[in-house]
């Protein structure tokens, strides 16, 4: 630790001796001096304290301060509306305009504000989780390949289940949830073939009420066990209160739930985040459209909960070490959509840009629009 | 037990130092809490008042929030004007968005800028004007309720717009997303000195409702309805067709509101895009007892509470909450002192009596 920071700070003195040097705009998205620190502002859709998705984040930023111990100083908007773009764009300008040279949001719908913005403040790099824009020199993008841990997620599902009902909480039918649900539900199918799995779409990321109802509407159609691609705990909550089983989302959160909760495919931000930050500070960044796996450790499924039996946990590790080994792609082999058509062909594994065409759900999967 | 009762008009001095003193006490009150919080409340209003106008960047956003917010005030005030109580301003704002939307969708995107703005602002003065025309045609037909009138049209807006954007308009080629496609460049409003030329709009709409309230005689019709129906009648105006008509240009400049958010900010149109601004413009209307300038100050005030309030979570790192708590307490001191202005409270020692 003690070494890293050294070598940071060296790092730092170096380059506001470079950039006093006067060859300012030499570096990709960088202008100013750095006066001892760098600051780092995120944009959150929900509250730190959301039991999800913006936690997940939250956890990540603490994690990046911590790292650079006082040399990285971040700060953080909260509940900004992904459909706001004054909002977004008042989020964004307010952080720079407090010395922020790094600006990360965090919901696919800031997409176009960050694009525009990265135009106008050409020396603020830009980072956008879950988008599919950038531009070369100071907008890059970054997400994971979830579909490993929700394959995962699927097996323990799959094997849980009584009444071969899955339900599955899902926000929008947007190709990034819809590979979600795929993923799940080949992992459900490789282990339980006649089991079906039920989505509900609730047209929106986070929304607490309408996330738990859609959850207790699954289970009234006799689901008993709950998957879900939205942001907050509602889902797991309402499961216990139904006596079911849930898998939760981006977060390791047992407590909020412990007689139903299971597992959850996770995010490890942290990690990208001090990685980037890195870059940034030694000027090797350069915008890329980052794709971390479960090899890298970017993605990955939390640890069973004692609920689940040692047979499923087994079942759970084998697949796990297979897909890290690369011997195992969630998209490969015959997979047919819902209609019939094809998906991936036999003996075909599905690249990361054919995965990211997806626009349906697949065979054995009800989604209600 | 306690009496209220109606104020005779109360001299200017003694209303405007209730209202100072409202003033003071929401901020010996919030900075209580504040303090019971763990923070230092003086350094939290330097910093309201440091985030919102201490630095170029700082007054660009505030001023960004000042417009909407003013525009929309306007068209609220002239309904005001004649005691029509116009809630319906952020159904109008979103109506007068979707015309706008509808109009930079559809007319070719290679027309001349000024002339594409020209019609996208028209089509939103119209639909914005349309969506007002209901609750004061049924006002003068059958004597409707217009403050509940207007108020259930804004969530049926609401609810439009957002099948309009998940269902009828949305873009076949946003992978699914439900957004609705983005304005051609020529249809977005271009900016001046810094900021998107709304605020010029926003000073316009300013000038021509004080003209119109204070110098034409249609103005005068509507402040002489406001004060009494029966002396209009008397003097013969026909105020039906008054009614109607003002609540077109009330609709109208809220729809203007509307297609500066859609084209200068979102650049499509959203189903959050009235952002409360219909609402909270009530408030400054009431604030700014229905003088266009004196609104439009209160306008810019509260512009500030709102980019302050917002910049205290970077600047002190103090949650979203506690900065929104705090505009809340502001704002029910001050709406609280309106009430003082215009009814005495007294203990009323007789009542006390009956009752035991």
């Amino acid at each position: 630790m003690k070494k890293i920071m050294l070598f940071t700070l060296a790092l730092l003195v170096g380059l506001s001796l470079a950039a006093c040097g006067g060859d300012e705009g030499s570096q990709t998205g960088s202008g100013e001096p750095f006066d001892g620190f760098i600051k780092v502002g995120f944009i959150l859709i929900g509250s730190k304290t959301d039991g999800g998705f913006s936690q997940a984040h939250a956890n990540g930023i603490d994690e990046l301060e911590a790292y650079f111990a006082g040399l990285v100083k971040t700060m953080a908007v909260e509940n900004v509306d992904d459909q706001n773009r004054q909002d977004i764009r008042s989020a964004a300008e307010n952080m720079i305009d407090a010395g922020c040279r790094v600006i990360i949001g965090c919901s696919y719908g800031y997409m176009e504000t960050m694009a525009e913005l990265a135009d106008e403040y050409p020396d603020v790099d830009f980072l956008h989780f879950s988008g599919s824009m950038m531009n070369d020199t100071n907008f890059d993008n970054f997400f994971g390949a979830m579909e490993e841990p929700r394959y995962l997620a699927g097996i323990v599902a799959g094997m849980m289940t009584k009444s071969n009902k899955i339900g599955y909480v899902a926000a929008y039918p947007y190709t990034e949830v819809q590979i979600g649900i795929n993923a799940f539900a080949l992992g459900v199918q490789s282990v339980n073939p006649s089991a079906e799995v039920n989505v509900v779409y609730i047209n929106t990321w986070y929304d607490p009420e309408k996330e738990k109802s859609a959850a207790q509407a699954l289970l009234a159609q006799g689901c008993d066990v709950l998957e879900q691609h939205c942001d907050t705990a509602g889902p797991i909550i309402a499961a216990q209160e139904a006596g079911a089983y849930a898998i939760g989302y981006n977060l390791d959160k047992p407590d909020s739930a412990p007689k139903a909760y299971l597992t959850a495919p996770v995010w490890d931000h942290g990690a990208y985040y001090i990685d980037v930050v890195k870059k940034i500070l030694d000027g090797s960044f350069s915008p890329e459209s980052y794709y971390g796996n479960m090899a890298s450790g970017y993605v990955d499924l939390a640890p069973l909960s004692d609920l689940v039996p040692s047979e499923v946990k087994a079942k759970v590790d084998e697949a796990k070490a297979q897909i890290i080994s690369g011997e195992l792609a969630p998209f490969s082999g015959e997979i047919l959509f819902a209609d019939g058509s094809v998906l991936c062909e036999e003996g075909q594994t599905l690249t990361r840009g054919d995965i990211w065409d997806i626009n349906s759900v697949i065979k054995g999967v009800n989604a209600t629009e | 037990m306690i009496k209220i009762a109606k104020r005779a008009e109360l001299p200017k001095n003694r209303e405007w130092a209730i209202r100072a003193a409202a003033v003071l006490l929401s901020i010996v009150f919030a900075g209580t809490v504040l303090a019971a919080l763990g923070f230092d409340p003086i350094k939290v209003f330097a910093q309201i008042v440091n985030g919102s106008v201490g630095s170029q960047m700082r007054l660009n956003q505030t001023i960004l929030k000042a417009i909407p917010l003013t525009i929309t005030s306007m068209g609220i005030l002239v309904a005001f004007k004649m005691k029509f109580w116009n809630i319906g301003g952020e159904g109008q704002i979103m109506m007068g968005a979707m015309g706008a939307t509808y109009a930079a969708l559809h007319l070719p995107p290679d027309l001349p800028s000024a002339a594409m703005l020209v019609l996208v602002a028209a089509a939103a003065v119209v639909c914005g004007g349309a969506w007002a025309f209901i609750p004061a045609y049924f006002k003068a037909r059958f004597g409707t309720n217009e403050t509940i009138f207007t108020l259930m049209m804004n969530y049926i807006a609401i609810k439009w717009v957002t099948y309009l954007q998940y269902d009828l308009w949305k873009d076949p080629s946003s992978f699914g997303f439900p957004r609705i496609a983005a304005f051609p460049p020529s249809a977005v409003l271009p900016k001046l000195f810094g900021v998107h030329v709304g605020w010029l709009v926003a000073v316009l709409s300013v000038v021509l409702v004080y003209i119109f309230i204070n110098h034409t005689k249609k103005g005068y019709e509507v402040t002489v309805i406001g004060e009494s129906v029966e002396t209009a009648r008397y003097a013969g105006m026909n105020i039906k067709y008054i009614m109607i008509t003002t609540m077109l240009v009330s609709g109208g400049l809220c729809g203007l509101a509307g297609m500066v958010q859609a084209s200068a900010i979102e650049k499509t149109l959203t189903y959050s895009l009235s952002a409360n601004f219909g609402f909270t413009a009530i408030i400054t209307t009431w604030l700014g007892r229905l003088s266009a300038p004196a609104v439009a100050v209160c306008c810019f005030a509260f512009a500030m509470l709102i980019q302050g309030g917002a910049y205290l979570q970077i600047a002190l790192l103090i949650p979203a909450s506690v900065a929104e708590m705090i505009q809340g307490i502001i704002l029910f001191f001050v709406l609280g002192s309106e009430f003082f202005i215009q009814y005495k409270v007294a203990f009323d020692h007789r009542a006390i009596k009956g009752v035991a």
